[in-house]
């Protein structure tokens, strides 16, 4: 007994120094990434390939949190236990770049990886959706400009939304706030909408974003938890990634929006209405203090990773033209970095 | 006289009566009482039963996978790399890695999905079309890393033609094992019509097979090869959690209860700090979580997603489990053992070592544990220290990076391959499972035979 006390006397003043240790020791040797769930699936897999090209670098962590908490760490100061890397699904608010240089991050280097597109789903047995950004709004916005007056929403299924839709109860499920696609589908599908339902000069502020509370399920976790929805509710409608739909397609059904559907040909050519490029976020102070970050930003950008027909396309990247990736390394390579001005 | 002796006669004949009548309604309340538990144990065991064989049922397929033994040839035309650099005499140690890590470096730029393709189509049956992409699809794509390590390690490879069992590629394998709707036209299909008709002809000729998935075991996780995923680096750093929480709790935890129950002073602030711990028992878990996050990380700097803050926070969240149930352990012991302890002369410490604690021994080894198990199971105070991250390597110390194994399970869970990760999920958590029911048994096990010792 005396001896397994002593023992455990040891174990703890061992754990101590152990512990003391950690908290001196300053520097970090993993690049720490983290940010959008879009963007995960294509920054592990090059995180990967990264160290299977890269034996000097140990293999870059890659976290999820989406868009906002991504940026939120990121933005956090300049230190080892910050991020080095923000993953994004939307381009960086004005107000983050003043919080990050607040916090003493000056050199943010914007780098674009590609695009993607956001899809609508639904399950494979129901019907077809032949979209227009104009239903979605009219399906799911509290307030319609009805005969000359805002009332409450009247509508309960797709069809009374438009006949040529399923007769099917309406149910939206979209990504939280804190996802970058929330705000891509605001404002290429809302907007739209808003726009082409021809509403009065003086409608009120919120007529664009309030949505109705009973119909649209906000889905804070990843695209598992809309596929979730979709299986224990079948009249959901979900939104979802591009890549995400393509591998699920044995279970889901997309819809067509605007006559168009949703292909890796249709959003490269830019003909799908909604799609929006993808970025991360270096944090420049980092580079030379982490090791690898230059060589993880040149190898993401290299054409066999993000290039037409590489690593990332057959995961479901769209691929931006070669020019607009070169351009986006050239400019990390120079350190030209971002301004809340350039916003 | 006679009419007293009646008297009792009759009143204990009446009692009997009464008795006999009563006995017929306890017995009935027995009989009930013992059905109720039976029934419950029997919902209990039926329930744990469903979830177990639900999670074996869902998870078993994902323990055999796809394999295929394909005929590599290292073709010297496409391995045009030099010799690798041999040690010249005076040069250093740093030269040599440099230079060796320079050469691999080239072999790594060598096209090896070229080779994984030619030993795909050399294994097709002859004038079977297929395009590159569609040979490539059927192999997992890290297998051309793994060509490449084999080289690396042996040079002499070049020219020649070995036999690689490489895995199927993920989608294959939910092709071949029926996970996809096999009847789904090709539109809805993740391989090829090619793809597809070459897998089933190699299962059938027996170049593909279903072999056991060591690789769950012995590799990381992984996104980009995901039928190569693997729970290594999440045991790895549960492991090292599970070794902290063994040396920060327990004995913290043991100390702290025997001071306050041997020898601190009974008043006010001995009771606010019992009030305090009962507490802190019940808070729930993602608030130690928070706390881990607001400490160890941006106060102390601890490294995110470490094994070192994870098991930090799981030592905050098991202390207050272990100070209960040791000090319910002592609190069990009878006063006349410290009374004759202390009545020979023993001092109150070596009443307490000597005399107390051997005999509680068994229990605080129970509830350390069983502590030590429900910690293994947290999740919830992980994923705020980002030990919820993506980690593709196995973490060398509690200061690297790493998951955890209910994490993992998270992440999972999350995978946007479902029709491959639903099994590969619920295989994980036999794992956990299995884990935590040995710890239990080892807790069991431990105190019976402790227990007849002492």
């Amino acid at each position: 007994m005396k001896n397994a006390f002593r023992a455990s006397l040891a174990a703890l003043a061992v754990a101590g120094v152990f512990v003391a240790n950690g908290a001196l020791a300053q520097s970090r040797d993993t690049i720490q990434i983290a940010g959008s769930s879009t963007v995960l699936p294509f920054a592990s897999i090059v995180a990967e390939e990264f160290s299977a090209a890269f034996p000097q670098f140990k293999t870059p962590v890659v976290a999820s949190g989406g868009t906002g908490g991504g940026l939120r760490q990121f933005c956090e100061g300049v230190s080892p236990s910050t991020i080095d890397i923000a993953n994004a699904s939307r381009r960086i608010r004005a107000g983050e770049v003043e919080t990050c240089n607040k916090n003493g991050v000056n050199d943010i280097r914007e780098v674009q990886i590609g695009y993607d597109g956001i899809v609508f789903a639904v399950s494979i047995n129901k019907g077809d959706f032949k979209l227009e950004p104009v239903h979605v709004y009219k399906a799911i916005a509290a307030q319609l400009y009805i005969d000359g007056k805002w009332v409450p929403n009247p509508h309960k299924s797709w069809k009374q939304v438009d006949a040529s839709l399923p007769d099917q109860p309406i149910a939206l499920a979209i990504p939280a706030s804190n996802h970058g696609t929330r705000e891509v589908f605001e404002e290429r599908v809302i907007a739209a909408g808003f726009k082409a339902s021809n509403p009065p000069k003086d409608a009120p502020k919120d007529a664009q974003t309030a949505f109705r509370k009973d119909v649209v399920i906000e889905i804070a976790g990843d695209y598992t938890e809309t596929l979730a929805r979709l299986q224990s509710d079948p009249n959901t409608v979900g939104v979802f990634g591009l890549s995400f739909y393509d591998q699920n397609r044995d279970t889901l059904k997309v819809a067509t929006v605007s006559g168009i559907e949703p292909t890796l040909e249709t959003i490269a050519a830019g003909k799908y209405p909604v799609s929006r490029p993808l970025f991360f976020y270096v944090k420049g102070e980092h580079i030379g203090v982490v090791p690898g970050i230059d060589e993880y930003v040149a190898f993401f950008l290299s054409p066999e990773i993000a290039g037409v027909g590489g690593r990332l396309e057959s995961a479901g990247l769209i691929p931006a033209p070669a020019a607009e990736t070169a351009g986006f390394l050239a400019s990390f390579k120079a350190g030209k970095n971002l301004k809340a001005s350039d916003l | 006289m006679a009419d007293i002796a009646v008297d009792i006669a009759e009143l204990a004949n009446r009692r009997r009566l009464c008795v006999r009548a009563s006995l017929s309604r306890r017995h009935l309340i027995e009989r009930l009482f013992r059905a109720g538990g039976l029934t419950a144990i029997v919902i209990a065991l039926g329930l744990v039963a469903t979830l177990f064989g639900m999670m074996a049922s869902k998870g078993a397929p994902a323990f055999m996978q796809a394999t295929l033994s394909l005929d590599v040839t290292f073709d010297p035309a496409v391995i045009t790399v030099a010799p690798p650099p041999a040690r010249a005499a005076g040069q250093s140690e740093a030269d040599y890695r440099a230079a060796m890590l320079v050469w691999q470096r080239q072999v790594t730029l060598a096209n090896w999905s070229a080779i994984v393709e030619t030993a795909v189509r050399n294994a097709a049956p002859p004038g079977f079309e297929i395009d590159r992409r569609g040979a490539l699809a059927l192999v997992e794509t890290n297998e051309r890393h793994r060509l490449r390590d084999m080289f690396v390690a042996d040079p002499g490879l070049l020219g020649q033609t070995v036999r690689v069992d490489m895995l199927a590629s993920a989608n294959t394998d939910n092709w071949l094992k029926g996970t996809i709707n096999r009847a789904l036209p090709d539109s809805r299909q993740q391989l090829s019509r090619q793809t597809r008709t070459l897998a089933d002809t190699l299962l059938a000729e027996g170049k593909i097979r279903f072999a056991f998935a060591w690789h769950l075991f012995t590799n990381t996780d992984s996104r980009s090869a995901p039928a190569a995923a693997g729970l290594a680096g999440a045991f790895v750093g549960s492991l090292y959690m599970m070794l902290i929480v063994i040396a920060l709790a327990v004995p913290i935890g043991v100390a702290s209860a025997i001071y306050l129950e041997e020898f601190a002073p009974r008043h006010r602030v001995t009771d606010l700090i019992e009030v305090n711990i009962n507490n802190l028992a019940a808070v729930p878990s993602i608030v130690f979580g928070l706390l881990g996050a607001a400490v160890f990380i941006r106060y102390f700097g601890l490294p995110m997603s470490a094994p070192v803050v994870g098991g930090l926070v799981l030592t905050l969240m098991t202390l207050p489990t272990i100070i209960i149930a040791t000090r319910s352990a002592l609190r069990a012991v009878p006063l006349s053992l410290r009374q004759a302890a202390l009545a020979v002369g023993a001092s109150p410490t070596q009443t307490v070592f000597h005399h107390v604690l051997p005999v509680t021994f068994p229990a605080i080894l129970t509830s350390a544990i069983i502590g030590v198990a429900q910690a293994l199971g947290e999740t919830a105070p992980l994923l705020l220290i980002g030990m919820n991250a993506f980690v593709a390597s196995i973490p060398a110390t509690p200061f690297d990076q790493s998951s955890a194994l209910p994490a993992q399970i998270y992440l999972w869970q999350g995978n946007e391959n479902r029709n491959f990760f639903e099994a590969r999920t619920s295989a994980a958590i036999m794992v956990l499972l299995g884990l935590m029911i040995t710890l239990n048994a080892l807790a069991i096990f431990l105190r019976t035979r402790l227990e007849r010792r002492v």
